[in-house]
């Protein structure tokens, strides 16, 4: 049996065809001396069939809190005695937001619910929201509202919403275990009606809710299988109040193995440092990761915790060459 | 009422006898963890009177408000 790396090189990098869940699971099971060089081959294949520009995007979070979900990951579940108090964002200050973001030279800011899925209060709140950007601020508008109907989809194309966001957190074997008032099939049908749409898809998830490797691995092939435009790529900040606070964060060289994995399962996908980054990987730790796969980041804070300041990362870019991608390359 | 704090992650622990991150009381001692998560946390509860506070975090800051105390950015 061929070595995984030597089989990835052949296959993802020099054909375009990510691994499948076999081969995502034989990179996760890679030795630690084996991760540097996973690593090299993951930043291979992001060069090769991505190119060396990063897209960077800044979120916002337009209702806080309160919501009747329980992902057990969740700060904003108004179901766990969390301190996270429900809160609405008003438009100006909404509007100061994109501002912000493309201050950094973001090319998307996407704005997000804490919801099941958005009723009339909240779809008039981003009508409002997003023609106010519009008139202020030049940057792709994404959104994250939690399940759509078809009539909501609609609606969203007709506001020009760029890329829409929705995470099936983790593999489907696995969801069970971590949100119980919705399905992972629910999920996936509000990402098919995305996508029949024509607007972007935006799905990721997080690493260490406690699934298993091969969980993980199921997860990678079922991403793939999804094919999004984007994947967010979150790391597990183990939030007081939550059923998993007390989860330790994923070991680094876990994180690290997780991102050449995923890209070597989607050699063409916007894979996206999202949160729990700084906490599981410190400040060395994005340096890894973006010569290892990855080609987006979160810059700036996130819903309701703090990342590190835009400058750092933007230095960053700047010192490994990796030009930020430009508005007029993704419209 | 307003207040503006230079810091990144937190209030002034001094501003008053509660933990503003986990709300419990400062003199109990044990906020080693709270001190070092407050790098990449906005404050939760209010230091004067541990109220949770309505906080909003944007892309380069944070607003924390307690009813009682007013706002405090970050």
């Amino acid at each position: 049996m061929p070595d995984i790396l030597d089989q990835a090189r052949t296959q993802v990098l020099d054909g375009g065809v990510g691994l499948d869940e076999a081969g995502v699971l034989a990179v996760l099971r890679l030795p630690d001396d084996r991760l540097s060089a996973a690593l090299q081959l993951a930043h291979e294949v992001r060069m090769r069939w991505c190119g060396p520009e990063v897209e960077v995007e800044g979120i916002v979070s337009l209702k806080t809190g309160g919501c009747p979900e329980d992902c057990h990951f969740c700060s904003q579940s108004g179901l766990f005695a969390s301190p996270v108090r429900s809160v609405w964002l008003d438009i100006p200050s909404l509007v100061e937001a994109a501002k912000q973001t493309a201050k950094t030279g973001a090319t998307e800011f996407c704005i997000v619910a804490a919801v099941r899925g958005p009723d009339e209060r909240l779809m008039r709140q981003l009508r409002e929201g997003v023609a106010a950007i519009r008139a202020e601020v030049e940057i792709n508008i994404a959104a994250s509202l939690g399940i759509l109907t078809q009539a909501q989809v609609d609606e969203l194309v007709e506001l020009g919403i760029h890329r829409y966001n929705h995470n099936l957190e983790t593999s489907r074997s696995y969801f069970p275990n971590v949100v119980t008032t919705h399905s992972w099939e629910e999920r996936w049908e509000t990402l098919r009606m995305v996508r029949a749409s024509g607007m972007e898809v935006c799905c990721g998830g997080i690493i260490g809710l406690g699934e298993t490797v091969e969980q993980r691995a199921e997860f990678a092939a079922q991403l793939a299988e999804l094919d999004p435009h984007e994947v967010p790529l979150n790391f597990l900040n183990p939030r007081p109040g939550t059923p998993l606070g007390d989860r330790s964060p994923v070991a680094p060289r876990d994180a690290l193995r997780a991102i050449a994995a995923f890209r070597l399962a989607m050699p063409r996908t916007i894979l996206r440092y999202a949160g729990g980054r700084e906490i599981t990987l410190g400040d060395l730790g994005t340096r890894d990761g973006l010569l290892g796969g990855i080609n987006a980041v979160i810059v700036g804070n996130y819903l309701t915790t703090l990342g590190r300041p835009a400058s750092e990362d933007l230095a960053l870019l700047a010192e490994l060459k990796m030009p930020v991608k430009a508005l007029s390359a993704t419209i | 009422m307003e207040t503006t704090e230079p810091t990144r992650g937190g209030t002034d622990p001094a501003a008053g006898p509660w933990c503003d991150r986990c709300g419990r009381a400062l003199a109990d001692g044990g906020h080693e963890e709270c001190a070092a998560a407050r790098r990449l946390e906005p404050p939760r509860f209010c230091p004067a009177c541990r109220r949770r506070m309505r906080v909003q975090v944007l892309p380069a800051g944070w607003t924390a408000t307690c009813v009682e105390h007013g706002t405090t950015r970050g």
